[in-house]
């Protein structure tokens, strides 16, 4: 299953809904993308709902690492949200989990922006 | 082709296409020998990463290079070779990703995947590239299919 993204505006955050393969190639591309047009029209509150995502490779972690740094780069913020048992996996084996601001609900996570 | 036989190999393009090929051939594999599901995805996962080193950084995409993949069952080890035809690499100039400097770097994380996943990871030259080994040891008693002679 290839990556879809879909994004949506809540309380002035935007929440990307991701499903699918954060992997080498069309996954990574369309996730930089995403972000990136995000963060052009000055969307700098960003949470990506990984809820969907049942694949991710090392090019996907690096991929997530980009978007972060890019994001507190321009002044902004990105923080992931619902992370499957595999994706939490990879974050804790990589130390990951200590640098991403992780939440496990939308309110939550939206409210932690304020 | 079945892993009811002792060994399985495949010579593949330097392409994307060749990095999920070797992907799916390596879970579908590791299903029929009977690894758990936790461990399928383990596998199937060091080969991925083994897959993008030999065409991204060994073969550089060169359509005149291919990679060799193959899948043996000796005793109670499943052991996965992946050859490229590059230039090799020197293992000393690959930072630790863990470290606190390079936790933030958006690549070199392949390598210390394969060996988190992996019993065995060995990584060596050869005359005409790099050779990668990943050697899973089989646990469980349903693991290990049904060998046959070649």
């Amino acid at each position: 299953m290839s990556m879809k993204v879909a994004s949506r505006q809540v309380d002035g955050v935007t929440i990307v809904d991701c499903s699918g393969r954060i992997t080498l190639g069309e996954g990574s591309v369309i996730l930089r993308d995403t972000v990136r047009e995000l963060l052009g029209k000055g969307n700098k509150k960003i949470v990506l709902n990984l809820q969907d995502v049942n694949y991710i490779d090392s090019s996907g972690i690096g991929e997530l690492v980009s978007a972060f740094t890019t994001t507190k780069n321009q002044g902004g913020e990105l923080k992931l949200l619902n992370l499957t048992k595999k994706v939490n996996d990879l974050l804790q084996i990589t130390k990951l989990y200590t640098v991403f601001d992780v939440k496990d609900d939308e309110a939550s996570a939206v409210k932690s922006f304020k | 082709m079945a892993m009811t036989e002792q060994r399985v190999s495949y010579t593949l393009d330097s392409s994307l296409e060749t990095i999920d090929n070797a992907e799916e051939k390596a879970t579908r594999i590791a299903t029929e020998l009977g690894f758990p599901d936790d461990e399928i995805m383990q596998i199937s996962m060091a080969v991925r990463e083994g897959a993008v080193n030999a065409v991204l950084h060994g073969n550089a995409y060169a359509p005149d290079k291919k990679v060799i993949l193959a899948f043996e069952r000796t005793g109670g080890d499943l052991i996965i070779t992946i050859r490229d035809q590059g230039v090799g690499m020197d293992l000393s100039k690959i930072p630790n990703p863990l470290a606190p400097e390079n936790l933030l770097k958006t690549s070199g994380r392949g390598i210390f995947l394969m060996r988190s996943f992996m019993d065995v990871v060995e990584i060596r030259p050869t005359q005409t590239g790099t050779e990668l080994k990943l050697i899973k040891h089989v646990h469980g008693p349903t693991a290990g299919g049904k060998e046959a002679s070649q």
